[in-house]
């Protein structure tokens, strides 16, 4: 710890070497201001480094955002309301492979005491149960959809394996609220498709 | 120890950089509601389900979906905490890989061509697959390249992803342990995933018979675009996965050991002569599968043992090669080092110098671009003289407390600096793009008129006026915006590879402490 320097000179309550400075070191000016958002250089950027590889990697970037955006993992915002209907958007939208990830779904924390005594045999039932809900609706609708057909059932198939019961009930509680055939049939005419429920987004029209 | 005064210097502000890169990677990788989740659980860290909707006002439905991209592309984890609570942590580091997707993918087309390149490419967009799944996706893409009638074998498809599994660049996720089925009590909310280490490339034994299948051509309108039909049910959705259960990912620590040894070898060829770096080449890839990414140097390799291994044709005699390793070991870069006399004389490779000297030699660079070459000679001299005072200590492999603290500083600031700026030229990406918005989808439309018309055979006068529609100085517009977004693009790529420089020395240093 520094001492007094001297009658009516502050002293630092550190010490003021951890910083970098010796002892009774001019210290820079005080800044007043932040420095300029866009500050003069003096030098100028090197180029950029160009060769094939440079160019590929730059192609490759460029189309993997344009993928990326297309992908099922792209969750879109709900759009805001047009103010004209445009008809065309109709028969633009793209249409995006369904991914139900069962086999990586996250598990809910367990509420204390809700245990459950579910068998295995009634939970596998429920599943199917499930699925062949589901499952009508997801086929009209994809793009690869023998792809995402036999990825939906190798998640499927690690679902049943791994989840817990209580999972089960949890899954099977919160989806068919929202699993519903009122709520998918009202928007068949597209006005309000993809507006509201996000669960529904995907979903098909009948 | 002294890596937290390290911490408790830097400014907060570092964080920030990396939250604000993050940020906008996810945005444009998966939207703004995973973005959303993404970023809140790099911010405050583990946190559970509920937790995490309550914080953010997102329903408990968004905040699964999210979590469930998240963690299918290894960018969250969950793990069970007690009372049964199941928490999520987001990978801030893993997040900032988005941004080498292309090298990687580039680097792979490289060392197993085409097909080679899609299967790590599939296996990046999609976080996980299985290999029948990867297998294909792969040659359906390929076939869709290939000339009419003809198309992939599954089986080519198979033998490139063994290769890749071979030498690790690719390896199996994390999977459910196999319980008895005696197994008392309800099981856990979470499953802890596991892999054995002598599983992680161990390819399930498949006959995956088939070729790949082009998109059928109704499925598309002219221009490429999937018209708003919907696809006709195809039969093969209804068979069994071979290798249910068993997921691959891209091994990016893999790719990292090739970009370091890349590097090194570049850095051997440009300081001494081609020989000499085609022996470094040699001996990084005899230590490829023994020697672990953090370790500082390799295992030590006998003279005998690289002669042996140069690359068939290279026709050195074995005294020849002495000379050159004797030359490598006395240079004062020390990234070969000496280490007994048997066998010919054992030699390894100094990893942690090596990233050293390269960091280094980054940073100067960017002192003398930034500064002019003055300040750089100055700063060489620096570093030069506290490289004299180093030799004064016994073990080469150590750094003195003091200049090694100095250096890793140095390298934290460069790097957030660096960070930010990949931040920055997103940003200004993203402004330009909007900016242009309305101009682009106009180009956009008229291209996919173009397209339609020349499919049905439309007349030139008839494609002219279409393209006239886009007036001149619109053109140049265009034009200036694609070079514009061209080098920003090709900037993020460049910046990275001095992140991954920068990186790759602070990991080496933190793990030797």
């Amino acid at each position: 710890m520094a001492g007094n320097k001297g009658r009516g000179r502050a002293a630092y309550t550190f010490n003021i070497e951890a910083v970098g400075f010796s002892k009774g070191e001019k210290l820079p000016d005080v800044v007043l201001k932040p420095p300029p958002l866009f500050p003069d250089t003096d030098y100028k950027p090197v180029p950029l480094k160009t060769g094939e590889g440079e160019e590929y990697m730059l192609a490759l970037k460029q189309e993997l955002r344009e993928t990326m955006k297309r992908m099922p993992y792209f969750i879109e915002t709900p759009e805001e309301r047009q103010d004209i209907e445009r008809y065309s958007k109709r028969y633009m939208k793209v249409y995006k492979e369904e991914w139900i990830p069962a086999g990586s779904k996250p598990k809910k924390a367990k509420d204390a005491g809700k245990g459950t005594s579910l068998t295995r045999t009634a939970d596998v039932l429920k599943k199917i149960e499930e699925l062949e809900k589901r499952g009508d609706g997801e086929k009209s609708d994809e793009e690869n959809e023998e792809k995402e057909g036999s990825k939906e059932k190798s998640k499927e198939g690690d679902d049943d394996d791994d989840d817990d019961a209580a999972e089960q009930e949890e899954y099977d509680e919160e989806e068919q609220e929202e699993e519903n055939d009122y709520i998918n049939s009202y928007f068949e005419d597209g006005d309000d498709f993809g507006a509201d429920s996000d669960d529904n987004m995907d979903e098909a029209t009948y | 120890m002294w890596m937290d005064e390290i911490a408790l210097r830097l400014p907060s502000t570092m964080t920030q950089a990396e939250i604000k890169l993050c940020s906008l990677l996810l945005q444009e990788h998966f939207g703004e509601i995973v973005e959303k989740i993404g970023v809140h659980l790099i911010r405050t860290g583990s946190q559970p389900l509920r937790v995490i909707a309550h914080d953010t006002g997102t329903s408990l439905d968004q905040v699964k979906k999210a979590l469930c991209v998240l963690v299918q592309h290894n960018l969250v984890s969950y793990q069970v905490h007690k009372r049964g609570v199941v928490e999520y942590e987001a990978q801030c580091s893993r997040v900032l890989r988005m941004l080498r997707y292309p090298r990687y993918i580039y680097t792979t087309k490289t060392l197993y061509s085409d097909t080679g390149e899609l299967i790590v490419e599939e296996l990046l967009l999609n976080g996980k697959l299985t290999m029948s799944a990867v297998v294909k996706k792969v040659a359906d893409r390929l076939t869709e390249t290939m000339e009419d009638g003809k198309t992939m074998d599954y089986a080519e498809v198979s033998n490139t992803f063994v290769r890749l599994a071979d030498t690790h660049f690719v390896q199996r996720c994390p999977s459910v342990p196999t319980t008895e089925n005696s197994d008392p009590g309800p099981p856990p909310p979470a499953p802890t995933l596991v892999i054995n280490e002598k599983d992680m490339y161990l390819v399930p034994k498949l006959s995956l018979i088939g070729k790949g299948k082009r998109r059928r051509s109704s499925d598309e309108d002219a221009a490429g675009e999937p018209k708003a039909k919907r696809p006709k049910h195809t039969t093969d959705n209804k068979e069994p996965i071979p290798d249910d259960g068993i997921y691959w990912q891209a091994n990016l620590d893999r790719f990292h050991q090739h970009f370091r040894d890349q590097a090194i070898v570049s850095a051997v060829a440009n300081r001494m002569d081609q020989t000499s770096s085609e022996i470094v080449r040699t001996m990084l890839r005899m230590s490829e599968i023994t020697t672990s990414s953090s370790a500082p140097f390799t295992q030590p390799l006998s003279s005998n043992e690289i002669f042996r291994s140069l690359p068939v044709g290279y026709n050195i005699s074995k005294q020849v090669l002495d000379q050159y390793l004797t030359l490598l070991a006395d240079d004062p870069l020390e990234f070969v080092g000496k280490s007994g006399d048997s066998g010919g004389g054992m030699y390894v490779i100094n990893l942690h110098k090596a990233l050293a000297s390269l960091a280094t030699a980054t940073l100067e660079s960017v002192v003398q671009e930034r500064f002019g070459s003055r300040c750089a000679r100055i700063f060489r001299l620096v570093l030069q003289k506290k490289h004299i005072e180093q030799k004064q200590v016994e073990d080469f492999a150590m750094i003195p407390a003091k200049e090694a603290k100095d250096m890793l500083y140095k390298m934290l600031s460069e790097n957030f600096m660096s960070l930010q700026s990949i931040a920055n030229l997103i940003e200004r990406r993203q402004f330009e793009t909007k900016e242009n918005k309305r101009l682009l989808e106009k180009s956009q439309r008229v291209e996919a008129i173009i397209a339609s018309m020349q499919a049905t055979g439309a007349e030139e006068a008839q494609l002219q006026e279409i393209e006239e529609m886009i007036t001149a100085p619109e053109r140049q517009q265009l034009e200036t915006l694609k070079r514009n977004v061209n080098k920003l693009d090709a900037s993020e790529i460049q910046v990275d590879e001095t992140i991954f420089l920068l990186e790759s020395y602070i990991e080496c240093t933190m793990k030797r402490q």
